[in-house]
């Protein structure tokens, strides 16, 4: 197995995460979606009626945390598509693919480059909701948010676990497509099994218990690792550089 | 001292990593100079390149940076100097003390100290160890393995930090800090493998690219030597950015083989060879959001260096950026960008720098001042690989080209490429049209032939211009020429490469 190197790793996260400080369109998504995604949650907190029904309560405990998810899947799917696809449509593939970083090297720093923001968006969006409905909430309200084990580990579990998967189908249409506006309406589309799922849970289809929370994680995560080394070897450097498959010899 | 050391700068030769001093200050000095000579070696029980630049420090002072497996020469004034190499600022080697004499060499060389007895928890026995010895992380020792050269110091082995004895031969001590230049002479140090050639950066056998059915370049050969300004020339579509990719690993070869900075190409040695090469693309390819300087530092963690700061200055120094540094890259305009990428190469201190088509869309001045940056790498001795299809380029700049189109056509000096596709003539300018030139040039011996080359032109084919010259002008005065002009034809790169490019299409003509 290939040793990855932490030292170029980091600087290819870290120029993308400069990059998407530079970049108004990237940072206006980033601080609008979770936004547009808290104020709901938090306004039906003040709006509620105190004698809620049970499933009112279960719209109330589950919505944030379907809001929470599909930032999780729904931003990381646009800025993944970029990745490589983005980097050869603006000319820096090629000098970057002379540089010693390895395939594996370049795909982990691009995907923890989108993974990261995305989970602390999503963790920081459900967290200012915890904190109001801490402040704020009735507490039948509020007791039905703490008390809820199975949501808040299927979460924790799940936020950074789907936006892996947005984050590495978007990675996989990225190398193969011929341009940036394909690879993003493509990786968009590949993300649609996950807010399924996501869907699923919120409209009560799915009643996540401790073991489907965990079977779940499980099940995410061995996707997850099979579909990254998937993209490490889709990761033709001769197909990108000439736009021809490589012939070995 | 470190003023003086500034002081011989230039403002080209300056900059440019690992060489701070200009090389001709050097020769000035040779009499009166001693040499040092330091080669770093890698550990021996590992073969693995995870390079991490040591700097070099005499009398105090950082002098400069050498990375692995490659050998610098220091012109040190004669006298007592100290010497040490550094790893990290903390992690170091013991102070070595040794006695510079005029006009003499001393060899040292340097290598990560050998684990070997401390397998198994050695990384955390040394880090435990360098808390107390920091000195003990890198083994600086003389180098003695040439001992009988002449000209060469022996320096006996100093105790830890103590002093080495003097040299029989060595000149009474001067004040110490006089580091005077600083040059890289050699990459023999460079890994040697089993059918490798060392003393070529680049060996090319029997190469071929094809893309389906369609050939890039064909049964490709030739070698470049260390320190060598290689032009590769040809017209569009001849295979010639094909074949940096190749020999930069982004492309596979479909047949033949070559040696890269000493390390054979193939997949597997990929990221190796990347680390020992820079490849400049027609395009600089910059990140236009990020300023110069977080667009190198973002190469030089990719190069995993980690005094970036200080080799992004000296890039920047070099192809005079440095009050550029803070700019956005997509306010800058396409020659600056240039430059730039021009940086973004140095960074690495590559073994071989490929340029392909450096000042493609470039003006006459953005032009010039690439040019100028190449005749600073050349003066340094950095192999250069440089494909352009601009001939007064490749004329101004290269040691030997190499002309591609789909095949090799031809490789060498461009004055012995004319002497081989050209016969050597006088050219002949009269006032006047000539009468009889038939019977006139019949008259000397030394004409082979002639033919007209205007009104009242000629070109006469000899075998020795300047033998034949003198008869010729006195055949025209005695036949009542008024001559204007006469002189040895010079053939341009431009005709050489026409020459070639016109057997190309006659070739192909069915």
């Amino acid at each position: 197995m290939t040793r990855l190197d932490a030292t170029r790793i980091r600087a290819v996260v870290r120029k993308e995460l400069l990059d998407y400080r530079r970049k108004r369109s990237i940072v206006v998504s980033m601080v609008l979606l979770p936004i547009l995604f808290l104020v709901e949650p938090v306004v039906s907190i003040f709006v509620a009626n105190p004698v809620e029904s049970t499933s009112a309560l279960d719209n109330f405990v589950v919505l944030p945390l379907l809001y929470m998810l599909l930032i999780a899947v729904i931003m990381p799917s646009t800025l993944a598509a970029f990745t490589v696809v983005g980097e050869r449509d603006q000319g820096t593939l090629e000098p970057l693919l002379t540089t010693p970083l390895r395939e594996q090297e370049f795909i982990v720093g691009k995907a923890a480059a989108v993974v990261i923001p995305s989970v602390i968006l999503s963790y920081l969006v459900y967290g200012l909701f915890l904190g109001a409905v801490a402040l704020f909430a009735r507490a039948r309200m509020a007791n039905a948010v703490f008390h809820n084990g199975p949501t808040l580990l299927a979460l924790f579990l799940f936020a950074p676990l789907v936006t892996g998967w947005s984050v590495v189908v978007g990675m996989a249409v990225s190398v193969r497509a011929s341009e940036v506006r394909v690879a993003q309406q493509l990786g968009t589309l590949a993300s649609l099994p996950i807010v399924g799922v996501v869907l699923l849970l919120a409209i009560g289809v799915i009643h996540p218990t401790f073991l489907i929370a965990i079977e779940f994680a499980v099940g995410l995560l061995l996707i997850d690792v099979v579909t990254l080394r998937a993209v490490s070897r889709m990761f033709d450097r001769e197909r990108l550089v000439t736009g021809t498959k490589a012939t070995r010899r | 001292m470190r003023e003086r050391r500034i002081a011989v700068k230039t403002l080209l030769a300056s900059g440019a990593i690992q060489f701070p001093d200009v090389g001709c200050e050097r020769l000035d000095h040779m009499a009166t100079t001693s040499t040092l000579r330091l080669a770093r070696a890698p550990r021996l029980s590992s073969h693995s390149d995870r390079v991490r630049t040591w700097h070099v420090v005499i009398d105090g002072v950082d002098v400069g940076s050498i990375p692995n497996q490659r050998t610098l020469e220091f012109s040190v004034e004669p006298g007592e100097h100290r010497l040490r190499v550094r790893s990290t600022p903390y992690l170091c080697s013991p102070e070595v003390v040794f006695e510079a004499a005029a006009g003499k060499e001393t060899r040292f060389i340097c290598h990560p100290r050998s684990l070997s007895p401390l397998i198994v928890t050695r990384w955390l026995v040394w880090l435990l160890i360098s808390l107390v010895r920091h000195d003990l992380w890198i083994e600086l020792k003389p180098d003695n393995s040439n001992a009988s050269d002449a000209g060469v110091t022996r320096v006996a082995t100093p105790a830890s930090s103590s002093h080495g004895e003097p040299d029989a031969d060595a000149t009474p001590s001067s004040p110490p800090g006089a580091f005077a230049g600083l040059r890289v002479v050699t990459s023999s140090m460079a890994p040697v493998r089993p059918g490798t050639n060392s003393t070529s950066a680049l060996v090319v056998n029997n190469l071929t690219k094809r893309f389906g059915e369609r050939t890039a370049f064909s049964d490709v050969s030739f070698e470049v030597g260390y320190g060598e300004v290689f032009g590769f020339l040809g017209p569009n579509g001849a295979g010639k950015t094909t074949t940096v990719r190749t020999l930069g690993t982004l492309i596979a070869p479909t047949s033949g083989s070559a040696t890269v900075a000493g390390i054979p190409l193939s997949l597997e040695n990929g990221v190796e060879i990347r680390q020992r090469i820079a490849i400049m693309p027609e395009s600089p390819g910059l990140y236009l959001r990020l300023t110069v300087t977080e667009n190198l530092e973002y190469f030089a963690g990719l190069y995993g260096q980690r005094d970036a700061k200080l080799r992004i200055g000296q890039a920047l120094e070099a192809v005079n950026l440095s009050d550029r540094a803070l700019d956005l890259c997509g306010g800058l305009s396409k020659g600056l960008r240039q430059r730039v990428g021009f940086a973004r190469t140095l960074l690495s201190d590559p073994a071989i720098l490929f340029l392909d088509e450096p000042t493609s869309g470039l003006d006459p001045v953005a032009s010039l001042e690439v040019h100028n940056l190449i005749i600073g790498l050349r003066e340094r001795g950095v192999t250069i690989f440089l494909t352009t299809h601009r001939l007064d380029e490749a004329e101004k700049l290269c040691d030997r080209v190499a002309f591609l189109n789909t095949t090799l056509r031809t490789v060498g000096r461009t004055a012995d490429l004319r002497d081989q596709l050209f016969k050597r003539s006088l050219v002949v300018k009269t006032l006047a049209p000539i009468t009889d030139p038939d019977q006139l040039f019949a008259r000397v011996p030394a004409v082979e032939d002639w033919r007209s080359d205007g009104p009242s032109s000629y070109v006469l084919t000899v075998s020795d211009p300047e033998a034949a010259a003198p008869d010729v002008t006195r055949n025209l005065v005695n036949d009542g020429a008024d001559v204007l002009f006469i002189g040895e034809s010079q053939h341009s790169l431009e005709d050489v490469y026409l020459e070639l490019i016109d057997d190309d299409v006659e070739f192909r003509q069915p």
